[in-house]
């Protein structure tokens, strides 16, 4: 029989072709008792691909084309050879002065996108006077007011700059930027950014420190949130629905995707319900996931999502809007993939898994500092760490072709079976009523720990090897001593005075009227209750006094956690 | 050998809510047979002592992935202060060398890093359980 240069299909009454049988038989004999290879999110992995697993034929219906439903190839016409992705690194450190000095810093370096990011304080609700001084501005810049939005900004066009702020529910944090907006004269409509950590469910399920207010009165922030910048702040994305905090507790792959997407859909339906037009509201939807080790496993799991994300958008919710079918993400590399034992390994794993999103087509990336396992990240961990961005675009060419993986039997095959994995895990939280109810009632909660085990036995038992902690340990090797940077005790103790006086300063009774109409419109369904939130910090309230007048009203938000 | 089994609590202080490596340490202690008392994070130091003396624990182990170690040396002045100096403090999580050299010293048992087995942490924490029971005040009816 001639060979010929077409691909082989299986023969149509079922037979095999003798070339694959005759692999088969080899395979077995060169390894008849190999142990099942099975990934993270529990799919079996075969040894090889080809067209019985997955046939060009289905191109048109599984793939098409960039910036086309099905969407599995990527948003954009151009992807990353258009536009490459965001490198947005996360800063925030010490008082606002700190902030201000590192943010000109980043700027005259050519950076255009920046993130801010607060202390743990401020995550929890509170003002600075209000908890142990020894961990003020240790993980992130303290910012409780106008005042010190303003001299985070010092000197910086708010009008030219997109931030990305680190902002949970009732974000305050851009109310505070809105009033020095104000301030300078600068309409709202030219702010731009992103409300990064606005997705309470994913607080309340797995980042347990952002979750600020009792269940019900987060969600009626979050859609206020949404209907006021829709009208009053078009330029900004005021969600962000997160994968990040799932997989990082311990969600699987596939896990983390889905419960992502269930997310999603309860916050479209929640912003249905308040009367929301979805042909507006969709396309300022954004996501942020995790990106683990497990290379191809991502790549599927980042397709697979874009493909679904695509198809509920337009066919369950009937959007036309294309730009909202678009799947935007921003990813990080994991830290649980991390280690302390000999960490410059962390740089190669920073590197597959930052591989591994470019390839998923993400539109915005965060690489972690190989040191980030021993304490925040130092300035020199933190350059290789987008050093590692710029050699896998710029010297490996990771950019120059859209979706280079397309087409690969495997790839193509494991796409497909992480979506049906993934829509599994998605029927079973919309079988308990959809994810809001299914946090409630803990079924998320309990998979994700159940998840976080299992791979905790992994490594325990050594079926998942890592380099350095179960396998190849090297004695005698210690990890470098990291130059710590604590913030400046003389500039705190200054921050607290500062703060002080401020709070002696204002127009007292003007704020004292703002919130209590912020009470007003937390008990009315008729008001923006973030509009009031906006109106308290332009009058001078701080962040502090927002959120304990809130949880007043809507209760303090108190996670379900599932030992 | 020890005639019930060790008591030990499980907790968080501070501000960050990171509680995966917690949890999973709750977990394991749970199979190794101790009674854990556990709890959701952002705990006050005196929360953790008032803990501590209700539930007649022997040792307490404070996790820490952000930068609430540094509450831990006041925790030790409390517990001391509370005479529970009995009581084995161990933390776990992610502390830098050089801090960690300042919880030693500060009466930390020790400090166990991301990557430490399961096994070894439980076969400390028990150890350290026993040496608490041996140095216990005997209580008085």
């Amino acid at each position: 029989m001639a060979k010929s240069n077409t691909p082989r299909k299986l023969e149509p009454d079922g037979q095999q072709d003798p070339d694959r049988e005759r692999w088969q038989r080899d395979y077995q004999a060169q390894l008849p008792a190999e142990t099942p290879v099975v990934n993270r999110s529990g799919i079996r992995i075969n040894p090889l691909y080809d067209e019985t697993n997955w046939s060009g034929t289905r191109y048109t219906q599984q793939l098409g084309y960039p910036g086309q439903i099905p969407m599995t190839r990527g948003i954009y016409p151009s992807m990353h050879r258009g536009q490459t992705w965001s490198q947005r690194q996360l800063i925030g450190f010490g008082v606002p002065s700190d902030y201000n000095a590192r943010l000109h810093k980043l700027l005259e370096s050519g950076v255009s996108a920046v993130s801010l990011i607060p202390c743990n304080s401020v995550y929890r609700g509170f003002d600075a006077d209000q908890v142990p001084r020894e961990l003020l501005g240790t993980c992130g810049v303290v910012l409780n007011t106008v005042d010190d939005m303003d001299a985070c900004f010092s000197g910086v066009d708010i009008a030219q700059l997109s931030t990305a702020q680190n902002d949970p529910s009732p974000f305050t944090l851009l109310a505070l930027l809105l009033a020095v907006a104000k301030r300078r004269g600068i309409p709202w409509t030219r702010i731009t950014g992103t409300s990064n950590q606005s997705d309470y469910i994913s607080h309340y399920v797995a980042n347990h420190m952002f979750f600020r207010l009792a269940l019900p009165g987060a969600r009626r922030m979050l859609v206020d949130h949404i209907a006021f910048t829709l009208e009053q702040v078009p330029g900004w994305n005021p969600l962000s629905i997160v994968g990040q905090h799932m997989q990082q507790a311990g969600a699987t792959p596939a896990e983390a995707m889905a419960f992502t997407l269930c997310t999603a859909i309860q916050y479209a339906q929640d912003c249905i319900d308040r009367g929301l037009d979805p042909e507006l509201f969709f396309p300022r939807f954004t996501f942020f996931f995790d990106i683990s080790i497990s290379l191809f496993e991502e790549i599927a799991k980042f397709r697979a999502g874009r493909r679904i994300w695509a198809s509920i958008v337009r066919d369950t919710f009937g959007v036309k809007n294309p730009k909202a079918w678009r799947f935007k993400f921003h990813a990080q590399t994991s830290g649980v993939d991390l280690t302390r034992q000999q960490p410059l390994n962390n740089i190669s794993r920073v590197t597959a898994q930052a591989i591994a999103g470019i390839l998923g087509g993400l539109q915005s990336l965060h690489t972690d500092a190989y040191d980030e396992v021993l304490c925040v990240p130092t300035e020199d961990a933190a350059r290789i760490a987008i050093n590692t961005q710029n050699i896998l675009r710029e010297e490996a060419h990771l950019t120059d072709v859209i979706d280079p993986l397309g087409g690969s039997y495997y790839v193509e095959a494991l796409t497909d079976q992480m979506e049906d994995k993934i829509r599994e895990v998605m029927d079973t939280v919309e079988s308990a009523g959809g994810m809001y109810k299914a946090v409630q009632e803990g079924i998320v909660q309990t998979r994700i720990g159940e998840s976080a085990l299992g791979f905790q036995r992994s490594l325990d038992t050594g079926e998942q090897t890592l380099v350095g902690v179960n396998a190849y340990e090297s004695e005698g090797v210690e990890p470098p001593v990291a130059v710590l940077e604590r913030p400046n005790k003389e500039s705190v103790t200054q921050y607290l005075e500062g703060l002080d006086t401020y709070k002696q300063s204002r127009d007292t009774p003007a704020v004292a009227r703002t919130l209590d109409e912020l009470a007003t419109a937390a008990n009315s369904e008729r008001q923006n209750v973030y509009a009031a939130v906006v109106t308290a910090a332009t009058a001078g309230a701080t962040h502090g006094e927002i959120v304990a007048r809130l949880r007043e009203e809507f209760g303090t938000g108190d996670p379900l956690i599932v030992p | 050998m020890m005639q019930t089994p060790p008591r030990v609590l499980v907790t968080k202080i501070g501000l960050d809510g990171h509680d995966r490596g917690s949890r999973l340490v709750a977990a394991a202690l749970r199979d190794a047979g101790m009674e854990v008392i556990y709890t959701p994070p952002w705990q006050d130091v005196e929360d953790v002592v008032r803990l501590a003396q209700d539930e007649d624990v022997d040792v307490v182990g404070i996790s820490s992935l952000a930068t609430d170690h540094l509450l831990v040396p006041g925790l030790m002045v409390a517990l001391k202060r509370a005479h529970l100096d009995h009581v084995g403090v161990v933390v776990g999580g992610i502390v830098p060398h050089d801090e960690e050299a300042l919880l030693i010293e500060a009466g930390v048992s020790r400090v166990f890093h991301p990557g430490s087995p399961m096994e070894e942490i439980a076969r400390e924490v028990s150890q350290l359980a026993a040496n608490a029971r041996q140095q216990a005040p005997e209580l008085l009816d």
